[in-house]
């Protein structure tokens, strides 16, 4: 197990370093002319200039590259070009906000997806057919659809929840919930709708297996063949979905706090890239870069805990 | 004339000489694995070679290196004195018309998606030749195997285990070939499906002269139909002759072993082959027994 | 979203409709199902509603006017303006266009990308494969509204640059499915089959491969072109896309921003949106269940569709002997004592309920006595009904079977009539079971140990302690050389041999009185079998209990049984003791089964040179 996770660990490193190096390539071999960009078109030619070398944009590219990942690597990201703020804390005071949204979301869609999955996998009926209906509106509807319609609703005509800003936890435990409830159920939606319908395939597979008949052959109760075996066998291919619609969630999470005035990364996002930003992006980048890697680690970790045959690959 | 003189037997169709296969190591295999450790065979035209073993013998593995399927690292194969051991894609696939395979799994030796006529004038199509003839000739091959002619535009599910099979014969004959690797064709079938299918192989081999490599795990089956029979285990052939003499009295510990095993059919004859496996193992077959 | 991954499950067994379904297209199949016609006319409406813009509306939808913002429905304009004026229904029409053809685009870019490189690294693997398996892990790590933003910020806002991004970005969907289908298939006998008739690489990846692929290709692309439409959307939403085209996002980005003034702006790209979707969706679903019917039924012979199936069809190869209907019943040795009914079957009967109200029989008026002590075979050929009556017993039936008359009496109690709860104590207690193929038959997530011990556990009450002793004790007596080792391992770790021990020392672990064993050597080789048989005959021996075995085998029933009865087509033609049978087999059926038994004293003729 430990060899398992020390291989998948570094093999996210490499992938981090891959990701942040085609990055850093792409946007300074597109960025222009970059003092022109910061200063406008009413400055001189010699400010330009000047602002250039300040920012050290006339040593080659290779070079800079490397300055820049020595800097990273001490936690030094440099700063904004637009605000001079800098970038580490730009970047931290929106994390934990965005993070809130995403793990919240998390949560919410593995738990709800797992009853949901296995009550459909196993009585069918009137759950079945709602997980349906869930499912395909949870694929058709883009989340910041949902996200908008929801403030309509709940924010604007019955005044439940408060339709933009956000409230941090630590702040006040009821505002907190006022804020980020209607933002958390945009985002479940579209995860539950694929994961719940995987946990229910899953569910049903399993129990089509001979070894379920051998096990009941035994005596075993129902109650230990579903949710002792059953269970951690489905488990594999559900966690799998998760991962994979993980990347997707953090996307949608950009739109969303758009749509709810959220302050989170998304806000960043989009400010970042319409202004062309670099240091910003590369920021972003990195701390996207290592949010994604985290989570796959400990679903692979919970992967190979559930599923012996996966630690050998 | 006993098999045994070979002066004036014809040249044998295939010669398996030292043959060596290895699968190169990948992922968690750290060292090559040797599936066959120097082999030799040989099949004469018109013949049938029982090759009999167990899971890992190697037995499928000697069926595929001829075939091609396999990768020789070492000897040769040889096809009417012609080297074919390691014969580029396309030399390859010029021998369709001389060396064919029925596989064992009936189930998956044919493309669940195609009409039976689309699978058997598949190696028609690939030689060219026109559509007429092509039917006509796929008529014919359905005549041979005892099938109706209106399972041309049936799917494979709807045919029994034995009709698959029997068009996977079907199809291996379609090029009209001189030798043809049965590669455990009638272990997945019943028992009187099987001696149905086996007696149509040994017709199939009287009306056309086509040699086999029948590949079995079942002693019984491979004395039925071999005229002659090897005996491999872990990649290495320990007994090779006379089909009658070496089913019925093995002179290599292994294939007494593996006779023994085998319970007969018959009450009181089987509790006599029990006490003898019972003193032969007691006897002690120590390197055997070590080996496995 | 999630994979589409095409699953090849075993379905309610449905013998005729089975058959009917194999000749009908997939494409003809499809055009029955209500819900994917509906949803598949709804695209074809919206898209030619796009197509016939200029038609429908004879506004221009960038005509701004700072006169008419933001009016209701009436008057001159269908659906209202918006905040700059514009009409809302032009630009609903002329902006599905754009936003149509750009998701379009980028599928069709993915699509290409995706089903070449799967198939390339899915038939050759090798380098190929890795260096693939790398991009595609790369391309997946980073949200892709982050990338087109930054793409956007560096190249502009044209909406076709950031599709043929947004395309690229989706190239995954296409290779995983495409290179898992290949992969899959490529290993299959019909693909080596077509190399060894000549057919050439490129053939069998066109002929064979794509075949199997086509369907759900088509799934993916819908799916996909869902997600690209609700990318492209979410980025115009934010006011990324190009402000001069009409667009279903830039229509929702107008009316976010004019949410308090004129709430309903949002609602008509917000149904345009969601109307295509839920049509691509069920589109998709109905696709998929489609496939899934036809995807060819479960190779193990266990389900009752293939073995019903397989008896029909060889029916129609002039099979010579009808089931009769009387059992012959050959006598009793007399000079011993009948020892007393253990398990004592009468007129049994079951079936699988189809969904046009007739019932496949597949056991029929079974009647069946294994006495104490003994060791009863029930051999037949397949679909013969021995292990579905086998399953009865232990009531375990697959889904969809039902006893449907007849008693099952254990020592007297008949066990077709106990509650589950009373069922689920006997099994295991009183009768446990030795299945056939031992791999599948073990949990693989967890250890021999923790499945060796649960039930121990549960059944007799011990501690866990007291349970991994007796458990390692079994472990020994079945004849397996280290037992802590096996305690420990996983079944993958463990050879067939080993794992059929497992098995056994399992059945025997709570001194049942009856084992059901099901053709429990059939998948080993045939040393390890007679190994197996003689570990049964010594636990048979040592703690006195009953063993029904099915088998199609005789060598077998020869070696191991006191009592055969032999089945035929779901009723049972011949039964007695096993010595009377083979000296003097009465029925014709189980005559031309010993017919077909390969006589062991003829070999083949010597070889002969000359040829026909």
């Amino acid at each position: 197990m430990l060899t398992f996770t020390v291989r998948r660990l570094l093999y996210g490193v490499l992938l981090l370093f891959v990701i942040v190096t085609i990055a850093y390539l792409l946007l300074y071999a597109a960025a222009g002319d970059v003092g022109r960009t910061i200063l406008g078109p009413t400055a001189t030619q010699a400010t330009v200039t000047l602002k250039d070398q300040q920012l050290g944009l006339n040593s080659p590219l290779i070079t800079r590259y490397f300055s820049w990942l020595g800097h990273a690597l001490t936690g030094n990201f440099g700063s904004s070009w637009f605000t001079n703020q800098p970038v580490t804390t730009a970047i931290l005071t929106r994390l934990q906000v965005t993070l809130t949204l995403v793990f919240g979301a998390v949560i919410v869609s593995a738990a709800l997806s797992a009853v949901l999955g296995v009550w459909a996998a196993l009585r069918g009926g009137w759950v079945d057919r709602i997980i349906q209906v869930f499912s395909v509106l949870g694929f058709a509807v883009p989340g910041f659809l949902i996200a908008v319609f929801l403030v309509r609703i709940f924010a604007l005509e019955l005044h439940w929840f408060k339709p933009t800003g956000y409230v941090p936890i630590t702040y006040y435990f009821g505002g907190w919930v006022r804020t980020v409830t209607l933002p958390i159920i945009a985002l479940s939606i579209g995860l539950v709708a694929g994961v719940a319908q995987q946990v229910r395939s899953s569910v049903i597979d399993a129990l089509r297996q001979d070894w379920v008949r051998t096990l009941r052959s035994r005596g075993v109760s129902e109650r230990s063949v579903l949710f002792k075996h059953v269970l951690r066998n489905a488990g594999g291919p559900a966690l799998s979905v998760l991962a994979l619609s993980f990347v997707g969630l953090l996307g949608g999470a950009v739109i969303i706090e758009e749509v709810f005035g959220i302050p989170g990364l998304g806000q960043v996002a989009v400010l970042a890239t319409s202004e062309g930003d670099v240091p910003l992006v590369m920021g972003l980048v990195v701390a996207i870069g290592v949010i994604v890697i985290l989570v796959n680690l400990v679903i692979d970790l919970l992967q190979g805990f559930l599923n012996p045959k996966a630690r050998i690959s | 004339m006993t098999p045994n003189e070979r002066a004036d037997m014809p040249e044998p169709l295939i010669v398996v000489d030292d043959l060596v296969v290895e699968y190169p190591s990948k992922g968690v295999r750290r060292h090559a694995f040797r599936a066959l450790k120097g082999v030799s065979v040989d099949i004469r035209p018109g013949e049938t070679v029982g090759l009999v073993g167990e899971s890992g013998s190697g037995k499928t593995t000697l069926g595929r290196a001829i075939l091609g399927l396999a990768p020789v690292t070492g000897g040769s194969i040889k096809f009417k004195g012609r080297e074919i051991g390691s014969l580029g894609r396309r030399e390859r696939r010029a021998l369709s018309s001389e060396i064919q395979v029925v596989f064992q799994d009936p189930y998956s030796s044919l493309n669940p998606s195609l009409t039976i006529e689309q699978t058997l004038t598949e190696p028609l199509m690939v030689r060219k030749m026109p559509k007429n003839d092509a039917t006509a000739r796929v008529r014919n091959l359905l005549d041979q195997v005892k099938l109706p002619r209106d399972a041309l535009d049936r799917l494979p599910r709807e045919f029994s285990g034995g009709q698959r099979q029997r068009i996977a014969i079907a199809r291996a004959l379609a090029l009209s070939p001189e030798f043809i690797v049965c590669d455990e064709p009638v272990s997945a079938l019943d028992l009187s499906t099987q001696a149905r299918v086996l007696d149509l192989f040994k017709e199939i081999q009287d009306t056309t002269g086509v040699a086999y490599l029948f590949i079995s795990h079942d002693l019984a089956v491979v004395r039925n139909i071999s005229h002659r029979v090897a005996v491999m285990y872990h990649g290495e052939i320990v007994e090779y002759g006379d089909g009658d003499q070496v089913t019925s009295h093995p002179s290599d510990p292994y294939t007494q072993r593996l006779l023994l095993a085998a319970p007969v059919p018959d009450p009181v004859r089987q509790e006599e082959r029990r006490s003898e496996r019972r003193a032969f193992l007691a006897a002690g077959p120590g390197e055997l027994a070590a080996a496995s | 979203m999630t994979e589409a991954a095409v699953s090849t499950g075993v379905l309610a067994p449905d013998v005729t409709s089975d058959m009917r379904a194999a000749r009908s297209h997939l494409a003809r199949r499809f055009l029955k199902n209500p819900l994917g016609i509906a949803a598949l006319s709804v695209l074809v409406l919206i898209v030619l509603a796009a197509i016939c813009a200029p038609l429908l509306t004879s506004y221009n939808p960038n005509a701004v006017s700072v006169l008419s913002i933001l009016q209701g429905p009436g008057a001159g304009h269908l659906l209202g303006t918006d905040g700059a004026g514009r009409d809302v229904w032009s630009q609903l029409l002329y902006g599905a266009r754009y936003t149509l053809a750009g998701a379009l685009l980028a599928t069709v870019v993915a699509a290409v990308f995706g089903i070449a490189s799967g198939l390339v690294a899915g038939y050759y693997g090798r380098w190929f494969e890795s260096a693939a398996s790398w991009v595609t892990t790369l391309l997946m790590a980073l949200p892709g509204i982050v990338v087109l933003l930054a793409a956007r910020a560096v190249l502009g806002p044209s909406l076709w640059t950031v599709m043929i991004i947004f395309g690229v970005l989706l190239v995954p969907a296409f290779y995983r499915l495409v290179f898992a289908a290949v992969s899959g298939v490529r290993n299959e006998l019909f693909i080596d089959a077509a190399r060894v008739s000549g057919v050439s690489d490129l053939r069998i990846i066109a002929r064979h491969i794509l075949t199997v692929v086509r369907a759900p290709i088509i799934l993916q692309a819908s799916i996909v072109f869902g997600i690209a439409i609700a990318v492209q959307v979410g980025l115009d939403f934010l006011g990324f896309g190009d402000q001069s085209i009409p667009t279903w996002g830039n229509m929702l980005n107008d009316g976010f921003t004019n949410l308090y003034r004129d709430p309903q702006l949002v609602i008509w790209p917000g149904l345009a949106v969601v109307i295509t979707g839920v049509a691509l969706t069920l589109f998709a679903n109905a696709l998929r269940d489609e496939l899934e019917q036809s995807a060819h039924p479960s190779r193990r012979r266990r389900a009752a569709a293939a073995t019903a199936a397989a008896a029909t069809a060889a029916a129609t190869t002039g099979d010579p002997v009808r089931p009769e209907n009387d059992t012959i019943i050959h006598a009793e040795p007399s000079s011993s004592a009948p020892a007393p009914l253990l398990l004592h079957i009468e007129g049994l009967a079951v079936g699988y309920p189809q969904p046009d109200g007739s019932v496949t029989r597949v056991v029929d008026n079974v009647s069946l006595d294994v006495r104490r002590g003994e060791v009863h075979g029930l051999i037949g050929e397949s679909g013969s009904g021995k292990t579905q009556t086998a399953w009865s017993v232990l009531r375990l039936l697959p889904a969809g079977g039902e006893i449907l008359e007849g008693s099952i009496c254990l020592d007297g109690e008949d066990l077709s009539r106990v509650s589950s709860a009373e069922m689920r104590d006997i099994r295991g207690g009183r009768i446990a079971y030795i299945p056939q193929e031992p791999m599948s038959n073990l949990d693989p997530s967890f250890t021999i140990g923790s499945q060796l011990t649960e039930p121990m556990r549960t059944k007799l009450g011990v501690s866990k302690t007291e349970a991994k002793a007796r458990a390692l004790k079994l472990l020994g007596q079945v004849g397996i050389p280290n037992p802590e080792r096996t305690f420990a391992s996983y079944p993958h770790e463990l050879s067939g041999g080993m794992a059929q021990r497992v098995l056994i020392a399992g059945a025997v672990s709570c001194e049942p009185d009856l084992i059901i064993a099901d053709e429990p050597t059939t998948a080993l080789d045939v040393t390890i079998q007679a190994e197996i048989l003689d570990l049964l005959r010594e636990l048979q021996h040592e703690l006195g209990v009953t063993i029904l075995i099915v088998t199609h085998n005789f060598g077998v029933v020869a070696d191991l049984c006191d009592r055969v009865s032999v089945m035929q087509k779901g009723r049972i033609v011949e039964t007695g003791p096993a010595r009377a049978i083979f000296a003097d087999p009465q029925h014709p059926y189980t005559r031309s089964l010993f017919d077909a038994i390969l006589d062991e004293s003829q070999a083949r003729g010597p070889y002969a040179e000359s040829r026909a």
